[in-house]
């Protein structure tokens, strides 16, 4: 909690000039990676990684509220998209377009539930609730257990932009992110980000001034999660098969992990976090399961030296808010 | 002593059906400690009022408890007529009472500006940004300063004026001088005597006495979670000495 407060930095017109260098320095970097010899898989799940990040961030990092129960809604997106594009036969935009709508359903019915309670508890029902739809997308039969559904066909956005085409799909991808990226950033520098801000420091202060907490923490709640169903359903499209993974108490670990890694409250930090960790599971896989040890190093490396995240410690070095 | 009934009424110089604020009976807990034990003050149009007393006499719990902050309250604390003794704080607020507690409550990630147009507006007639930098000018120089870089007095001034935004008539003190240099204090002292010229009614809570005897139209003792006694300002000198003992000053 005292990372996330130390990287909170008053929104002034220069933080927002700021920002918005590092957002177009990040836009033109997405854009010439086909260009260079990276791995656009790589990037591509990287990105949908870094917008389920910055989903999770609007809610902590802002918010104040720890969710353990994230994966819920990437599965969620995840797994109606792939429903909705394999067996109902949907073209992409609707695929994702009813991923999400679900994402938000789920978000409404946990956050009303889940928003009652602060601090460890609050944490605590989100996992106990990712707990109970993990364990109903094991039973339910759409799902396909431990087999997950594969195969999902990739089909053609607008009827024309044929996904199977690896550079169509990453620009795509791009798109996407940035789309979901700035709704995130739009968000924190409004005022109901302001609001959000000023629950997650003196809630009681802010409830004494006239707001009515609970409903923009919901708000936030179902925001963060339909976000998070979006980079579910985006994810599916790249990986073409949705699995019990992405609903896995793990995959809410390595969430928070991510924004951690990048720096909570950090505009661009749960981007940088989310590269970072899935470029350990890339191009470290040689190492196997060690994966998970050195993901854990970097966990312990990253609270005891550097608790304000990367992005959250170059932001402070130099006094900007990025 | 005179009884917490009678200090009450004793000193109102108004009857508590045109008070803006009738506090009757009023009795608080924090967990199982009882910390008011049936606190009766009125507060009138316009008037400033002030509960004076001791450390821990009740007098926060007091604010805290109209404001509906803590949780186990019984009594009758009616607003504007109306009965506010069960509703959420956040409702009290957007009826029109206005709350700026002791540790000033300052949102640290955000600057003086975006902490100025945080609060809602819950009535019309909220002061505008130039009218609060006309109360408080140290406030414009200190625009794009974090909150917790201010220092006491600015954060005291950027407190109040974050309440005078929301357009609520009623303002609630709690020990707006504490910790303050005398200069702030004077100017703080100003600011109260412009608001209640400007029709603001005001419910102060301070243990600085000589303060608020510039500021105040009437005050109550708040003693173990009762009102013990009550004067008007008219009647402070005869009252001097029974002040003293009654504050240990």
């Amino acid at each position: 909690m005292t990372a996330m407060t130390d990287n909170a930095m008053p929104v002034t017109p220069r933080a927002i000039r700021d920002e918005m260098i590092v957002f177009a320095i990040m836009t033109l970097l997405l854009l010439i990676v086909p260009l260079t010899d990276l791995y656009p898989f790589f990037v591509m799940q990287a990105l949908c990684c870094a917008l389920l990040a910055c989903a999770f961030n609007l809610l902590i990092g802002y918010g104040g509220l720890l969710s353990f129960g994230h994966a819920m809604f990437l599965g969620t997106g995840g797994y109606v998209t792939a429903h909705a594009a394999k067996v109902w036969g949907m073209p992409p935009e609707f695929g994702i377009l009813v991923g999400v709508a679900a994402s938000a359903v789920l978000g409404v019915v946990t956050g009303i539930v889940a928003i009652r309670r602060q601090g460890i508890y609050f944490a605590m029902i989100t996992l106990a609730l990712s707990q109970l739809i993990y364990f109903i997308y094991v039973e339910v039969p759409f799902t396909h257990g431990e087999d997950g559904i594969q195969g999902i066909p990739q089909g053609h956005l607008f009827g024309f932009l044929d996904l199977s085409k690896p550079t169509v799909l990453y620009y795509v991808v791009v798109a996407n992110f940035l789309f979901g990226f700035l709704i995130v950033f739009r968000a924190i520098n409004s005022p109901f980000g302001e609001v959000l801000k000023s629950i997650r420091e003196n809630e009681q202060r802010a409830i004494s001034l006239g707001y009515k907490t609970d409903q923009y923490k919901l708000l936030a709640f179902i925001l963060s999660g339909t976000l998070a169903g979006f980079a579910g359903s985006l994810k599916v499209y790249v990986v073409q098969n949705a699995s019990l993974s992405d609903v896995e108490v793990s995959m809410s670990g390595l969430i928070v992990l991510m924004t951690l890694v990048g720096g909570l409250g950090t505009v661009f930090g749960p981007v940088v976090g989310a590269f970072i960790i899935v470029a350990t599971q890339q191009y470290l896989a040689g190492f196997g399961s060690w994966v998970t040890v050195i993901q854990g190093s970097i966990f312990v490396a990253c609270v005891l030296l550097f608790r304000r995240g990367i992005v959250g410690e170059i932001a402070h070095f130099f006094r900007r808010s990025l | 002593m005179a009884d917490a009934g009678m200090a009450g009424t004793a000193a109102a110089p108004s009857a508590s059906n045109a008070a803006v604020l009738s506090v009757q009976n009023l009795e608080a807990w924090y967990g199982e400690s009882h910390i008011l034990h049936g606190i009766n003050f009125d507060v009138s149009p316009g008037e400033v009022v002030t509960l004076l007393g001791r450390n821990g006499a009740g007098k926060t719990t007091t604010l805290k408890s109209v404001m509906g902050i803590i949780g186990k309250r019984a009594g009758s604390i009616r607003f504007d007529g109306k009965e506010i003794i069960r509703a959420s704080s956040d409702r009290i607020a957007r009826m029109g009472v206005a709350f700026c507690p002791e540790e000033r409550g300052i949102f640290a990630s955000l600057d003086v500006r975006e902490n100025l147009l945080l609060p809602p507006a819950v009535r019309n007639g909220g002061l505008s940004m130039d009218q609060i930098f006309e109360l408080f000018p140290n406030l414009k120089e200190r625009l794009s300063s974090q909150g917790t870089k201010l220092s006491g007095g600015e954060q005291q001034m950027l407190a109040i004026g974050r309440i005078l935004r929301t357009g609520a008539r009623f303002l609630m003190l709690d020990e707006p001088t504490e910790g303050l240099a005398p200069v702030i204090i004077q100017q703080i002292g100003q600011t109260i005597a412009r608001l209640k010229k400007e029709g603001f009614t005001i419910l102060l809570v301070e243990q600085n006495f000589h303060f608020a005897a510039t500021v105040a139209d009437r005050f109550y003792i708040v003693e173990h979670g009762k009102i013990i006694d009550g004067f008007a300002n008219s009647e402070l000198q005869a009252n001097m000495e029974k002040l003293h003992t009654y504050l240990g000053v």
